[in-house]
């Protein structure tokens, strides 16, 4: 019992973290996102460097986890199995894609958006909602 | 062309690595991946203890630039005010994430550090859409 409540400590530490991140690197201001997508306008490159920067911290643990029997809070490490390009990856994907060209919206942001106030964040965030619902309709009915 | 004015190149390697660290603490500690789209859906589909953290780590998301602004104002926020637009993207950005397994976070961090060709293809699919949909929006329409 005491273990699920050290979990939950846990994540809602990664959760700001992840948030103050985002806000840092410039990712929560969807103007910004949208000049590093606008490669052939004025480009900003710095999202590039979000990039980098994440990948090679979380390079690092998901590496060290190898040797470790589980997590340092005694769970299963949930490692992603699935490895197959399916169609529903790639139409995603593709849609995902489309939503977040036309704001500069992704979950992460349109979330620390709407947590700080912005009516903007909040009916994105409502919408994104009912986006997950639909395809869990969508796939429900598909298998 | 380059935006000088608006590269914040050690901002944005700090926040990535913030980013990172956020996401090696919840596979370390927790073992588990810290896809936002995965985490955000799952708090209303999963039960116990499972839906415990996803509801914590959403929380910490939410109140992050609360605390933030314990110390520091926001930055500033450009956001279309369009609400026709936000709609729209919000419902393609939660059903494309969905049904792909994953966004930005997930596969763009999370797999891409795990060397996954799965979120690779996916990562290098939404990237390229994203490009073609600003070049479209700002330079064709």
């Amino acid at each position: 019992m005491r273990q699920h409540w050290f979990l939950s400590a846990s994540a809602f530490v990664c959760g700001l973290l992840f948030g103050l991140g985002l806000l840092l690197a410039g990712m929560a201001n969807p103007a910004k996102v949208l000049g590093f997508l606008d490669i052939a306008g004025l480009w900003d490159p710095s999202l590039a460097l979000v990039m980098v920067g994440g990948i090679v911290v979380a390079f690092i643990a998901f590496t060290l986890s190898k040797k470790m029997p589980h997590s340092l809070l005694q769970a299963k490490f949930n490692w992603p199995e699935a490895t197959a390009v399916t169609s529903p990856l790639l139409i995603g994907s593709t849609l995902f894609g489309l939503g977040w060209g036309l704001v500069g919206l992704c979950p992460g942001p349109a979330l620390v958006l709407a947590g700080s106030g912005a009516l903007e964040g909040l009916m994105f965030v409502v919408f994104m909602l009912i986006g997950f619902r639909l395809a869990d309709l969508v796939q429900a009915r598909l298998s | 062309m380059m935006d000088w004015i608006n590269f914040t190149p050690l901002q944005s390697l700090l926040g990535g690595l913030l980013i990172g660290l956020a996401t090696a603490f919840l596979w370390l500690l927790n073992g588990r991946i810290a896809g936002i789209s995965g985490i955000t859906a799952g708090t209303f589909i999963s039960f116990g203890p499972e839906r415990l953290w996803r509801l914590a780590f959403v929380l910490g998301l939410i109140l992050s630039s609360w605390v933030w602004l314990l110390f520091v104002p926001l930055p500033e926020v450009q956001v279309t005010g369009n609400y026709w637009l936000l709609a729209i993207a919000g419902l393609l950005v939660g059903f494309g994430a969905r049904l792909g397994s994953g966004c930005t976070s997930g596969h763009g961090i999370c797999g891409l550090s795990r060397l996954s060709g799965r979120s690779l293809v996916a990562t290098v699919t939404f990237m390229t859409v994203a490009v073609v949909t600003v070049f479209v929006m700002r330079h064709v329409v």
